[in-house]
């Protein structure tokens, strides 16, 4: 140390002068240094380029930090107890909150858990008719991105931080100039809308400007079922599943993704359950081109090429009768659709009205009027179908409004660009260059989430705040509004759709989106606008507007505003805005008023498909990260994508024959060549694929999002399938080319996907069960009880158990999410899944049989794997700790802090369940992380075992709040994570000791079996056999029913 | 000892012309000499540029954690107990020579037994690395394995074989330790006794315990160094057949087999005399010990090897029939996969490594030949490191459910470990070979001609 250094600086320094250490007080070059390199661990890090989960943890403490102290003042931080404790709030115990996600612009109606003020875990709403409790994989993952630390985080302009007061000057001088010419320079581009608020509130617009237009865009919007509903005068079809026998799919996804997804899967697996003393079941037809959760739960499937659908629909139409169709059918090409098409319409006619024909949202608007006119034949319209006004304020078709803008946007008639939601510089159709042209709108504003690709090429962007920090309202599927109450005040400076629209509206300018969505609602309750009839549960009036708020609040939705075949509310709430002057102006460009009856018209992609040569190309929407939008959402990325268990990355599906043809194996990397554009992709080899088509899927290939979604090199960029979209064939079109461009490396949860004659699972038809209900159990063999050196366990109270019925499982990995989100499972990044080291706690396990060269004949099967809790757990037996044990209740328990981490359990698990971390994956650096994790649920650390518990710390809330109230645990009390987000209810959770539990019952069912229970496990999860409910006409080889497995 | 003539007319274990002086000199100067050929050196540095890579792999896994190997779910275990279990193989031959070859009077033993056991101490070691960082958290693995009271009142669990194979391997190497040591006494205090420098007298005569080579000591010598190979005998056993326990007790097809236990203790023999073998013929070289290990020494080890290789190939043969024959699905898909799965080169290279390479050893020349018998030993070598790996890795990586199948690779770290303990056993070895002597000195000297004079003492 250097004293006369130390004393010469004393001497100079003016003031009071703080130090903390000598070697400050000296400013030695080595202390500058130290301060320097204050974290000379992470700063090397950052010169390592690999990893994006080492590069997420690095910098999302700084970011975090960032993002806090950019958005708000730091409080000053004083520690104070509650003196007076605020209504309801006991420490320890979490709140639930009614609100919704939107989806699409619809409802997901949700209730939120809340511990201390911050939102841990997304429910179902169970009052809700489009929720009843379950949720989808968006739903449950919309916490992660409320804590997304990559999420828009200020108001920017041209690359600045500016303030909200500063976008308001600019856009009131900005709207000062519209004044004059009637808003005919003002231009809104947004997503599909349902929002009663927002729809007044773009009539006020519109009153102000009536020259302004409003334009609307979704990359997976349902033309085809808006402009076939609109041909038909507007009224949109909403299905029953629960009132359906035998339903056709044409295309139709109607399991797996869609607003109604849930409630569909609901009445479909309720339909399809099948007891003891109940044995009929529903039947589904899948008619489909790439293979979907809704065709593997399909009791038959044909693949055909999605152009072939249409002429198969035509076929169909004309055998069961409705309307001359037939005579276009000629192209019901070859095979054995005949066949398929007389079986289908001999099984519809024999259900008249409770069958059911829906077409898929990808096919199109003549499809739909197919399915329209077949239902309309077959007498199901008023039971297994209603029809009723669009939920959607002012629907229009979104390709051709899109159009319209980039029409308006090239003559240079937009002057003020605001898009609110909307991505269309990554997402619109690649002909309409959309990004180019926007370049020449004058003040353009981007109201979103992210920083995105279309925030990079707009002067002002706007951060949205997440549906849990927002006030508004959204309607579901069938009408129902919910008003959305947040769950948090905003993070960062997101503002809501509904106050960015206030800033154009005079009368409502520097409100809050509380009042505003409160007035609307206060005004609508009294009947003053939309036309709402408003009532509580038993129909009568509220006394008080405030006493409906609070009501509808604690509901999480609006009684009496579903939109059933003759409910006011939702035509008057999109015929407000029509009325309220020729106005917002409907861009849609047919016009022309068409029959309801099935012209056959030849659609421009389906005349296509017959011209010219090479293959189809399918575009869908990314099973899990949808268009794009969830790409920086990890536990969606990491959530293995149906059928092919491929995570973190797209795949080109292709047939096995096609694959053979084109000389290609699965992950080989692939160039697409499709009008005159290109883009990369690796395949994936899918058994039930038609053949010479390839299916790709939207959403990867982000330019910019955030550190888990941007791709990560040039390479990745090109697998961004928008670039090979056109808009004259949004869905599928002909004259793809494809040919390999190297390799690439896939990371697949699951590499194996045939039973290899082990019968994991149990499948057979529905008339073998019949005949014979023990063939199950004859399919394994279960060693006798006595096989053990080991004496049993005694059981004094509970006993836990668990039944998954396979023959409702869609596969739609919800259950997984919802495990992740509830036990703060970590996001491993694609290169730990690609050593086999994801965490998920419950897996969805997927096997084909069939003759891989005959898509049609595929099976597929799923099948949920959670823990076991093996009453004779072999995993027990060989830990040397005793970290995990047998629990009183019959869990096999995992005590984390035991555990020294020698894997012997997870080598001797046969279910291959347990999960360890081989390193450090928790994310203990993100601090806007940290209120999202579950408070009851133990984060792990690294080098230690873990694995499903059944949900232990809902066990033991449930008990305590039964012990408080001393009686027993009721059944149906406790209900694990994934048994709770299950959309098909076919995970059911209970106490086994009870005769009367619903699990007790359903594992009495003959079809109830273990898995691998011939190693004598006695596992307490057990499994219900899948039933094909199996027309005998369409059946291989008739009489016997023949399980083909490879 | 037999006063009579040796009983073995074949090769002499000792070559004539050699004294009780020129036995002790021989020995004794290549530690006291001070100058050791170059390519002790060489070796040495090799060893200790190795062990710099053990220890920056194992402080990087203690940095990061297991992750950086190539384990997963389902393969759990890797290189770590595969080089576990073939380090604790090898040393089971130094046991078997020094203590059940003693019991059985076979006195060709005796050139060797010295750096067998030392091979077996330091193999063990080697060896005891790997379950401790193999687990998740080494720095708890460390002692919560262990019966130790605690407030807690937690104890291990002690249905697990794990445990047994801690105890199996703690007493080991204890006994191991404690064999080497009572036998390296005689030698110590010669050293003590005919080293100059004042320093080395000190130490030796330390570790000499105060021997003064009286009757006394001679006969409480014997007695203990009987005892300890009547304790080390079951030993050789029963360590790897707890070993093989950490398999067998598993449900895993192609480790849950009874064979496992007699087929383990005869793999391990199997590659502890081939590692013998490896040792010894270049040290003979090396040092110019031709004249006490003799090629008789080669050959009967060579067939021990060749003895206990068949049982090997029996213990292959009979897991391929019952793989089959048991008409177990898991079972008959395991043996299948090892043959034509995706790790069949290696199952098919272990078969020519243990069971085609040894039938060499049916020749008499190539049993007395030190050059092919040094290759086979070398493949062996290999051979048995490739049993363990496919009884570890061929068995987890598909076992009962299809869709919870994969595969191991293993990674940078996996490899610098293995390779970082055989650059650890290498400079235990040589250092051992630089400080005490590598052939038992008073051993050797019963075996000179004056030992058999009537009434010359037997050491």
């Amino acid at each position: 140390m250097d004293f006369s250094a130390i004393r010469s600086r004393l001497a100079g320094a003016e003031g009071r002068l703080y130090w903390r250490s000598l070697g400050e007080l000296a400013d030695t070059p080595q202390f500058r240094e130290y301060l320097h390199r204050e974290f000379p661990e992470q700063a090397s890090e950052w010169n390592d380029p690999k990893g994006r989960r080492q590069f997420l943890k690095l910098m999302s403490a700084s970011l975090a930090l960032a993002g806090v102290s950019a958005c708000t003042k730091q409080p000053p931080e004083k520690i104070i107890p509650y003196v007076r404790q605020p209504e309801d709030m006991v420490p320890g115990k979490p709140l639930f909150f009614a609100t919704a996600v939107p989806f699409g612009g619809y409802a997901q109606p949700v209730l939120v858990e809340s511990h201390e003020g911050h939102p841990t875990k997304v429910e179902g709403n169970p009052e809700h008719p489009a929720s009843l409790g379950a949720t989808d994989i968006f739903g449950q993952a919309a916490i992660l991105t409320l804590y997304d630390p990559d999420r828009a985080q200020s108001v920017m302009n041209r690359g600045e931080i500016r303030v909200w007061g500063e976008f308001l000057t600019a856009i009131k001088s900005a709207l000062g100039a519209q004044r004059g010419k009637q808003g005919a320079g003002l231009h809104f581009l947004t997503e599909t809308i349902t929002s009663p608020t927002l729809a007044e509130q773009i009539t006020l617009i519109q009153q102000a400007y009536p020259q302004a237009k409003w334009y609307q865009w979704d990359p997976v919007a349902r033309d085809g079922a808006r402009s076939a509903a609109r041909q038909a005068g507007g009224a949109e079809a909403t299905h029953h599943f629960d009132k359906a026998d035998v339903i056709v799919a044409l295309d139709s996804d109607f399991l797996g993704c869609g607003p109604a997804a849930i409630r569909y899967c609901k009445d479909f697996a309720a339909r399809r359950r099948v007891a003891d003393d109940k044995k009929e079941m529903n039947r589904l037809y899948a008619v489909e081109s790439t293979p979907t959760l809704t065709g593997a739960r399909a009791d038959h499937r044909l693949a055909l090429r999605a152009s072939e659908i249409e002429g198969f629909a035509r076929a169909l139409a004309g055998a069961v009768g409705s309307g001359g169709a037939a005579a276009a059918g000629t192209s019901v090409s070859g095979r054995d659709a005949q066949k398929w098409v007389a079986s289908i319409a001999k099984d519809l006619q024999a259900h008249r009205g409770r069958s059911l024909v829906i077409a898929g949202d990808y096919q199109p608007a003549a499809v739909h009027t197919l399915a329209r006119a077949m239902n309309q034949a077959l007498g199901n319209v008023g039971t297994t179908i209603t029809y009723a006004p669009a939920v959607e304020v002012n629907a229009m078709e979104q390709l051709a409004s899109l159009r319209e803008l980039v029409q308006a946007m090239d003559a240079g008639q937009v002057d003020v660009l605001v898009i609110m939601g909307s991505n269309p510089v990554f997402t619109a159709p690649v002909d309409l260059k959309f990004q180019e042209r926007l370049g020449k709108v004058g003040f353009s504003v981007h109201h979103s989430q992210f920083f995105d690709e279309t925030s990079a090429y707009c002067h002002w962007n706007l951060p949205e705040a997440h549906a849990f920090e927002s006030w508004g309202d959204v309607r579901s599927f069938e009408g129902t509004v919910t008003i959305m109450q947040p769950l948090i005040a905003p993070l960062y400076d997101g503002r809501t759709a509904t106050e960015l629209l206030a800033a154009f509206i005079d009368a409502q300018n520097g409100k809050s989106a509380h009042d505003l969505v409160k007035e609307y609602w206060t005004r609508a309750h009294g009947g003053k606008v939309g036309g709402w009839t408003i009532t509580d549960a038993n129909g009568q009036a509220f006394a008080t507007p405030d006493a409906f708020w609070k009501h509808a609040l604690h509901d999480g939705f609006v009684t009496g505003t579903a939109s059933g075949p003759g409910a006011r509310g939702a035509g008057s709430a999109s015929g407000a805005v029509a009325a309220s002057g020729a106005s917002i102006a409907p861009t849609t460009p047919e016009s022309a008023p068409r029959t309801p009856n099935p012209a056959p018209r030849q659609d421009a992609s389906a005349s296509e498909a017959s011209g010219s040569g090479g293959l189809e190309i399918i575009f869908r929407p990314d099973p899990t990260i949808w268009d794009g939008r969830f790409a920086n959402n990890g536990w969606l990325q990491e959530l293995p994508k149906p059928i092919t268990k491929i995570t973190w990355d797209p795949a080109a599906w292709i047939s096995v024959r096609t694959a053979q043809e084109k000389g290609l194996n699965d992950a080989d990397l692939v160039e697409l060549r499709y009008r005159g554009n290109t883009a990369k992709l690796p395949v994936a080899i899918v058994p039930g694929h038609p053949d010479n088509s390839v299916t790709v899927f939207f959403g990867y290939g982000r330019q910019r999002i955030g550190r888990v979604g941007q791709a990560a090199d040039d390479q990745a960029k090109q697998f961004d399938v928008f670039r090979l979209r056109t808009s004259d064939a949004p869905w599928f079109g002909n004259g793809l080319e494809i040919s390999k461009a190297g390799r690439y490396v896939i990371a697949r949860t699951q590499e194996h996907h045939l039973m290899e004659g082990r019968h994991p699972v149990r499948t057979g038809t529905l008339k073998e069960y019949e005949e014979n209900p023990k063939f199950v159990a004859e399919m394994g063999e279960t060693p006798p009880r006595a096989l053990s050196l080991i004496p049993a366990w005694e059981y004094n109270s509970y006993r836990w158990g668990m039944a998954i019925d396979l023959s409702t499982c869609t596969g739609c990995s919800t259950c997984t999410i919802a495990c992740v989100a509830e036990n703060n499972i970590p996001v491993v990044g694609k290169d730990q899944v690609n050593r086999g080291r994801e965490m998920h706690w419950i897996r969805v396990d997927h096997y084909f049989s069939g003759n891989p060269l005959e898509p049609s004949s595929i099976e597929t099967h799923h099948q949920p794997v959670p823990c076991m809790q093996c009453e004779t757990a072999p995993c027990e037996l060989v830990c040397p700790v005793g970290a995990t044990t047998h629990s009183a209740e019959g869990l096999n328990d995992m005590v984390y802090n035991r555990c020294v981490g020698t894997r012997y359990c997870s080598n001797n698990c046969p279910y291959k369940v347990r999960r360890f971390n081989f390193l450090l994956y928790s994310d203990w650096n993100t601090e806007s992380l940290y209120p999202l994790r579950n408070p009851d649920v133990t984060v792990r650390s690294r080098g230690v075992m873990e694995k499903c518990t059944y949900c232990v710390q809902r066990i033991n809330f449930a008990r305590i709040e039964a012990k408080k109230q001393d009686r027993r645990i009721q059944d149906g009390e406790i209900i694990p994570a994934c048994a709770q987000a299950c959309p098909a209810d076919a995970i059911v959770f209970g106490d086994l000791s009870d005769p009367n539990s619903a699990v007790t019952r359903l594992k009495a069912q003959q079809r109830n079996y273990g898995l691998l229970e011939e190693l004598n496990t006695r596992p307490r999860t057990t499994y219900l056999a899948a039933l094909r409910n199996a027309n005998p006409e369409l059946e291989p080889s008739s009489g016997t029913a023949s399980r083909t497995e490879h | 000892m037999d006063p009579k003539p040796a009983t073995y007319p074949a090769a002499p274990l000792i070559e004539p012309g050699h004294t009780f002086g020129s036995i002790t000199d021989k020995i004794s100067a290549v530690v006291l000499s001070g100058r050791q050929p170059i390519s002790w050196f060489v070796v040495l540095s090799i060893g200790l540029l190795l062990c710099g890579m053990l220890g920056m792999a194992i402080t990087w896994l203690l940095i990061k954690g297991t992750g950086i190997w190539g384990i997963n779910i389902p393969v759990g275990w890797g290189f770590a107990i595969i080089n576990f279990v073939w380090w604790i193989g090898i040393g089971h031959a130094g046991t078997l020579i020094s203590a059940i070859l003693l019991l059985l009077k076979q006195g060709w033993r005796t050139s060797i037994n010295r750096f067998a056991e030392a091979m077996t101490i330091f193999a063990v070691m080697c060896a005891g690395l790997f379950p401790l960082i193999h687990t998740g958290r080494p720095w708890l693995a460390a002692y919560w394995l262990f019966p130790y009271p605690n407030t807690m009142s937690i104890w291990p669990q002690f249905r697990s074989p794990l445990i047994w194979d801690v105890f199996a391997v703690s007493t080991y190497f204890t006994v191991s330790l404690l064999f080497w040591y009572v036998g390296l006494i005689p030698d110590l205090a010669t050293l003590r006794d005919k080293a100059k420098h004042r320093g080395l007298r000190i130490a030796y005569g330390m570790l000499s315990l105060g021997w003064r080579g009286s009757a006394r000591h001679w006969q409480r010598y014997e007695h203990i160094y009987l005892l300890l190979a009547g304790l080390s005998t079951p030993l050789v056993l029963s360590v790897h057949t707890v070993v093989s326990f950490d398999f067998a007790i598993g449900i895993v097809p192609g480790w849950h087999a009874t064979i496992f236990p007699p087929y383990f203790v005869a793999g391990a023999i199997y590659a502890g005399f081939a590692m013998v073998l490896t040792l010894a013929i270049p040290l003979r070289k090396i040092y110019g010990l031709e004249d006490f290990i003799t090629m008789r020494h080669l050959e009967n080890m060579a067939k021990v090897t060749l003895l206990t290789g068949l049982i090997v190939a029996y213990g292959y043969m009979s897991e391929a029939f019952f793989g089959f024959y048991s008409a177990n699905k898991y079972e008959g898909f395991m043996i299948w996969n090892r043959m034509t799965g995706p790790y069949w080169p290696y199952y098919w290279t272990l078969v020519f490594c243990n069971i085609l390479t040894p039938q060499w050893l049916w020749i008499k020349r190539v049993r007395t030949s030190p050059l092919p018998l040094f290759m086979v030993a070398m493949v062996v070598n290999c051979g048995m490191w490739l049993e363990r790996f496919v009884i570890v890795i061929t068995s987890l990586h598909r076992d009962f459910l299809p869709s919870s199948w994969g595969m191991y690779y293993p990674t940078m770290w996996d490899w610098m470990t293995f390779v970082g303990t055989l650059g650890l056993f290498i400079t235990l070895f040589f250092l051992f070979i630089r400080a005490l002597p590598m052939i038992s000195i008073f051993e050797m000297r019963s075996m000179a001609p004056e030992a058999r004079m009537p009434g010359g003492k037997g050491h």
